[in-house]
């Protein structure tokens, strides 16, 4: 997988214009007002997309911008930065980090000259001492070492709540309980009513299960009763109602507790359970096939321990 | 117990050594003949001046192409009725560790059928490795890559579940019936954790602590012991066979890298539903 030295010459050259010209910034849509997304293709990472997979964006206060999401590589942080600088010139102050999931923050080192405050759930630092080097190998085997960025060290931690102010917008952070992950943080913007959980919340794309089943269930819960009129999904459209958008996620997480649980209660092994969890969702979400598997077998090994 | 030690602490130095640039470049490349020559020198180190026969017919490795999740793979060995088993190897090629577990039945065991959990770490050849009673040994081998997507690197497990550390669940499959052979499920909460170095950025540290050996007897006969290593999933769930009477003791001993050592008894067949569910247990 190592790039050519032509390759590399090549990656070098496209990626010092990366966040300097406008074609090369990233296209976003301005969900409510001041808030604006860029939604991620329903891919997994290869070296075309540029792990720009995730949705990703910035919030404009009065006087300083939040990035909710750096994005999923280097190359990918410094097409959101360029949105950025084209929509406004104001400092940006926070740059946060929704949970570890590389598709989410290998953008982080694209926004280091800034000198933000890289925001991140308390247990973010455990848990990118865990991971990082096995995502950054991984990402770095696909995009190049140049393109794919890397991880950066919170210097804001969230343990409970916290919250951040742009100036006249002051938004409500909220480090969650196992859910997706065990670290996620999700955002709250009162002044809009919009909630950016990240992957709290998958629309269209099957969701991906690496903390606990029982505890995203949980939080999804605790997150309908904000006062929120809309959401910015990790993963699918760049907005959708709230609580409503909620459902089919709902639908699916619990169809996944319950035949996961039947499967345990009749003696079945994970190998069978992988192939019989959840059938009846595949139509309804993208890349069910590469996902449900691990799901189930996240939810089983969760739940076999039940009782 | 020394032997497979010393074995596994050979098959670490030769990967060390001989393997330094291969390990590597195994990582970044699924290279066949690369593959080839990493099993090479491990067969050399783990069964030294043995030879190793195809085990077609004798073992059989059931893994999936492509591991759902690197921190769980779950594994099947079959062995078959035609020569007695002493015992089972199971190598995984691309870990740090290759040598994953190795199984010796006892005179209570049927040693047919095996289930296991593991982690992979990488795009990787794993190999069984059957030994029969006069001393043959016969390789099964399939190649698992390592997963995609979200998933967490091998190993990274949560370690929150020492709390629960040593509690262990037992359970039967299919109809029991005396002197006939039964299917167990043996379960144990261990986060089995490979350990982690000082990370400079962060300060996180954990050190190791995994699961060096499991004996399993039943009526004060051995059904098989294992030694494993960083190799098993956290919570490792170990599904085997053994002959049942009409009413028995089924003894675990699960002893780890830190010499602690959790012990249960369970009721075959439980007078309950489900068999015992033993709480933390450990004796030190």
């Amino acid at each position: 997988m190592s790039l050519t030295r032509r390759q590399a010459l090549l990656a070098g050259a496209c990626f010092c214009c990366v966040g300097t010209s406008a074609e090369n910034a990233a296209v976003v849509h301005e969900v409510a007002p001041g808030i604006y997304i860029r939604r991620g293709v329903d891919e997994d990472v290869t070296r075309q997309n540029d792990d720009a997979i995730a949705n990703i964006g910035f919030i404009v206060g009065h006087s300083a911008v939040a990035v909710i999401d750096p994005g999923g590589s280097r190359a990918d942080g410094e097409r959101l930065r360029a949105a950025i600088r084209q929509t406004t010139q104001l400092p940006i102050k926070y740059v946060v980090m929704s949970h570890v999931h590389p598709d989410h923050i290998f953008g982080a080192p694209a926004f280091q000259k800034d000198q933000p405050r890289f925001v991140g759930h308390a247990q973010l630092p455990r848990a990118l001492a865990l991971r990082d080097e096995f995502y950054r190998k991984r990402l770095e085997d696909t995009l190049g070492k140049e393109r794919a960025g890397g991880t950066v060290t919170p210097t804001l931690l969230v343990q409970d709540h916290a919250e951040i102010d742009l100036g006249g917008r002051v938004l409500q952070l909220e480090a969650h309980k196992v859910a997706h992950t065990d670290c996620d943080l999700s955002v709250f913007d009162p002044t809009t009513g919009t909630l950016l959980p990240a992957d709290l919340l998958f629309v269209q794309r099957v969701p991906s299960l690496d903390g606990s089943l029982k505890g995203w269930l949980a939080e999804l819960k605790a997150l309908k009763t904000l006062p929120a009129r809309r959401a910015v999904p990790g993963h699918g459209p760049t907005s959708v109602d709230w609580p409503g958008g909620a459902s089919d996620l709902e639908r699916y997480l619990g169809i996944l507790l319950r035949e996961t649980r039947e499967a345990i209660a009749k003696g079945q092994d994970i190998e069978a359970a992988v192939n019989t969890v959840a059938r009846s969702e595949r139509s309804r979400w993208k890349l069910f096939d590469d996902y449900n598997g691990h799901n189930v077998t996240q939810a089983f090994k969760e739940l076999e321990w039940e009782q | 117990m020394g032997t497979v030690k010393r074995l596994l602490l050979a098959a670490v130095l030769v990967s060390a050594t001989q393997l330094g640039t291969l390990s590597s470049a195994v990582a970044d490349d699924d290279n066949a003949a690369e593959r080839a020559s990493r099993w090479q020198v491990l067969q050399q180190a783990l069964f030294p001046g043995r030879s190793l026969k195809d085990g077609a017919g004798i073992v059989q490795l059931d893994a999936p192409p492509r591991a759902l999740d690197a921190a769980l793979v779950p594994i099947g060995i079959e062995l078959s009725a035609v020569k007695p088993i002493k015992s089972v190897y199971l190598v995984i090629d691309g870990n740090p560790s290759p040598l994953a577990g190795h199984f010796t039945f006892g005179p209570k065991a049927d040693p047919h059928s095996l289930k296991l959990r593991v982690r992979v770490d990488q795009y990787t050849n794993m190999h069984a490795v059957a030994e029969t009673q006069d001393g043959q040994l016969f390789v099964a081998t399939k190649f698992v890559k390592a997963s995609g997507g979200c998933s967490a690197p091998a190993g990274s497990d949560d370690t929150s579940a020492l709390q629960d550390i040593g509690r262990m669940k037992l359970h039967l499959i299919g109809d029991f019936a005396p002197g006939k052979t039964e299917q167990a499920v043996l379960m144990v909460r261990h986060p089995n954790f490979n350990g982690m170095q000082m990370n400079q950025i962060t300060r996180y540290y954990t050190p190791a602590r995994f699961i060096r050996s499991i004996d399993v007897t039943y009526e004060g006969g051995s059904v098989f012991h294992l030694d494993s290593d960083i190799s098993m999933s956290t919570d490792p769930v170990i599904t085997f066979g053994f002959v049942p009477q009409a009413k028995g003791q089924m003894k675990v001993v699960v002893r780890d890298s830190k010499d602690i050592t959790f012990d249960h008894s369970f009721e075959v067949p439980a007078s309950q539903k489900v068999a015992g569910d033993s709480g933390t247990n450990p004796g030190a």
